[in-house]
């Protein structure tokens, strides 16, 4: 018996990198994603369904069992805690750096130090684990942006090439995680659904082998 | 004070209201009296004890787990249950203290600080049952039947049984001689199957060729019974402690397929729910469209040390409201009678008489006989015919 299996992707540049892949493991939308607003699509693979949904609703969507499978970034995963999901696969995909950041000629710090991020779990966690206590300032974006306005002393975010921190005169510090986009599988749809579940991995694993192939070879 | 504050209940903590509650304790008499049947005991352990006896051997995550009181008579902590586990261990080790094995079981409410997972209850109605002194897998099958057979008693066909064993894991850890912290964030990694992240950390702790094999396997080692072959090629066969928890996982499996036909098997040999306090083999039955194990348990032989007596364990328990929320919903039309006020003393007779044959009878209150049949809940009603009480539809 073939059970439905849902996978729940992460809208934005993920998806851009993650529907090749997907092609590469013969599953592929009936319709083009960027050209709809629907959030769930049916594919070549009759059983299979993909949802399109924001990054940071993926490992609920999985926690809850509403999709079975999902793909995120270590980021989402790291600040979500994603407890009740395997992470069998990195898809070495969309990879960046999550880092502390600061002004390049910061004024000296007056007591406690002030951080904004809108990772507040991982920021915890990890000035934590380096002996610090830190304010947390919960912002939702332009994080840069708290630093040249004094809201706070430092920010923990995504950097990617560096260059909006070096426009807003800023600078990268501490590596906190390399981060890449990872496939996750929820815990019971792994127990229930193995049979269909293990071959998708399989298939990813080998289309992730085969890219990752090319970009050495170029 | 608003309104709203007023009847608003916390977070995870929820009431349960006609005609579902009716329900929640139809089925708490039903597998109370399913376990009887298998021969188990009834404990009815207390609400609150003393915290060491609550919290010992049990680990960490209970401990935070645990609502805490002052005893103003002692002035000591004691701790409302966040699990009944460890106070029917502690009914067997000391208060009972019988050399046989002993079948227990219980149904309570326990308490929860934190919900286990997003979908829990913080006051979950707590049901399972023990079995203590006996070493042999034949107990741990008989109480993996015991659970399939009060999900399928619930009417919960559609199961999946997750079967896990420590003993892999154990070894493997024992044979790297790991730090407290390493076994830590290995075991974290391993639940998760971060793979990355595991094999990383494997990598770094610079083991030797062959184990190190062994532990990049053991995180692929789940699927269907094909696993146990593929886990004895890995392991070797041989005596020891993996060898036996490859031969009771067998013997778990043609057992549970032979009279749970209908049930799925998945193995995860690398599945350690409760590894703190589990010794031996571990189980969960999955059902679709609830995205946590409906009932749980597992081999936990050390825990009555700690009260002075080990006594070999092995046990499951399940959220009873989530059973029945996941039973298949059978929908009763009322069924009671309206009896009329009246003081005819045959009234009464005829009253108690149907109630004592099981049926449901009340009377109309003044006022309440203009009501019609659905707002009482009531499909017939006592009429006086011919001198004789009778009762006749609605």
């Amino acid at each position: 018996m073939t059970q439905p299996i849902t996978i729940a992707l992460s809208k934005g540049r993920i998806l851009k990198e993650t529907l090749p892949l997907l092609a590469k493991a013969n599953i592929e939308p009936r319709e083009d994603i960027f050209k709809s607003r629907k959030l769930v699509f049916d594919t070549n693979q009759p059983h299979i369904k993909l949802l399109v949904i924001r990054a940071t609703d993926v490992p609920t969507y999985v926690e809850y069992g509403a999709a079975d499978m999902g793909v995120a970034g270590k980021d989402v995963l790291m600040e979500h805690g994603a407890r009740g999901m395997y992470e069998p696969l990195d898809l070495n995909i969309s990879r960046c750096r999550l880092m502390t950041a600061a002004k390049v000629d910061p004024a000296p710090t007056r007591g406690r130090l002030k951080v904004a991020t809108k990772f507040v779990n991982i920021t915890k966690d990890y000035y934590a684990r380096q002996g610090v206590q830190v304010d947390i300032i919960k912002l939702y974006g332009a994080m840069e942006l708290a630093p040249i306005m004094g809201l706070a002393d430092r920010i923990v975010d995504i950097v990617d090439t560096g260059n909006t921190l070096k426009a807003n005169g800023m600078e990268p510090l501490e590596l906190i995680a390399p981060i890449s986009t990872r496939l996750v599988v929820g815990k019971p749809s792994m127990k229930m659904k193995h049979g269909q579940i293990q071959p998708i991995i399989e298939q990813l694993s080998a289309a992730v082998e085969e890219a990752r192939g090319q970009e050495i070879g170029a | 004070m608003s309104i709203a504050d007023r009847w608003l209940l916390p977070d995870g903590v929820n009431e349960i209201l006609p005609p579902e509650a009716w329900r929640v304790e139809r089925q708490r008499r039903l597998l109370l009296d399913l376990f009887h049947s298998w021969g188990y005991d009834l404990v009815m352990p207390p609400l609150v004890e003393f915290l060491e006896s609550l919290l010992t051997g049990t680990g960490n995550d209970l401990d935070l787990n645990t609502f805490k009181v002052t005893d103003q008579l002692t002035g000591r902590l004691m701790g409302l249950r966040a699990d009944t586990t460890p106070q029917v261990a502690r009914i067997d080790a000391h208060s009972l203290n019988h050399q046989m094995p002993t079948r227990l079981c219980y149904a309570n409410s326990v308490l929860h600080t934190r919900a286990a997972n997003m979908l829990a209850s913080r006051t979950p109605l707590q049901i399972g049952a023990e079995l203590y002194g006996h070493a042999g897998v034949e107990s741990d099958i008989e109480v993996i039947c015991l659970m399939l057979e009060t999900l399928r008693h619930a009417g919960i066909d559609n199961l999946t049984l997750d079967l896990g064993h420590v003993a892999f894991y154990r070894a493997l850890v024992d044979e790297a001689g790991l730090e407290p912290d390493q076994q830590s964030e290995l075991f974290n990694l391993l639940q998760g199957k971060a793979l990355t992240e595991y094999n990383a950390l494997l990598e770094r702790l610079s083991l030797d060729a062959p184990l190190l094999e062994k532990l990049r396997a053991l995180p692929a080692l789940n699927g269907d019974q094909a696993v146990l072959a593929r886990a004895q090629a890995l392991f070797g066969a041989g005596k020891g402690a993996v060898a036996e928890a490859l031969a009771d996982l067998e013997r778990i499996a043609d057992t549970v397929s032979r009279r749970f036909p209908g049930v799925a098997l998945y193995f995860d040999l690398s599945e350690l729910r409760g590894y703190n306090y589990h010794t031996g083999v571990v189980f969960a039955a999955f059902t679709p469209g609830y995205g946590q194990p409906l009932a749980k348990g597992g081999r936990y032989d050390e825990i009555g040390k700690v009260f002075g007596r080990a006594r070999p364990a092995t046990g499951f328990s399940a959220d009873l409201k989530v059973i029945v929320e996941q039973a298949p919903r059978v929908e009763n039309q009322p069924r009671a009678i309206l009896a009329p006020l009246d003081k005819d003393p045959g009234l009464g007779d005829e009253v108690a008489r149907l109630r004592g044959a099981g049926e449901r009878v009340l009377y109309a209150l003044p006022g309440q006989e203009t009501l019609d049949a659905e707002d009482l809940g009531c499909d017939r009603r006592l009429v006086q015919r011919d001198g004789h009480w009778r009762v006749v539809p609605f």
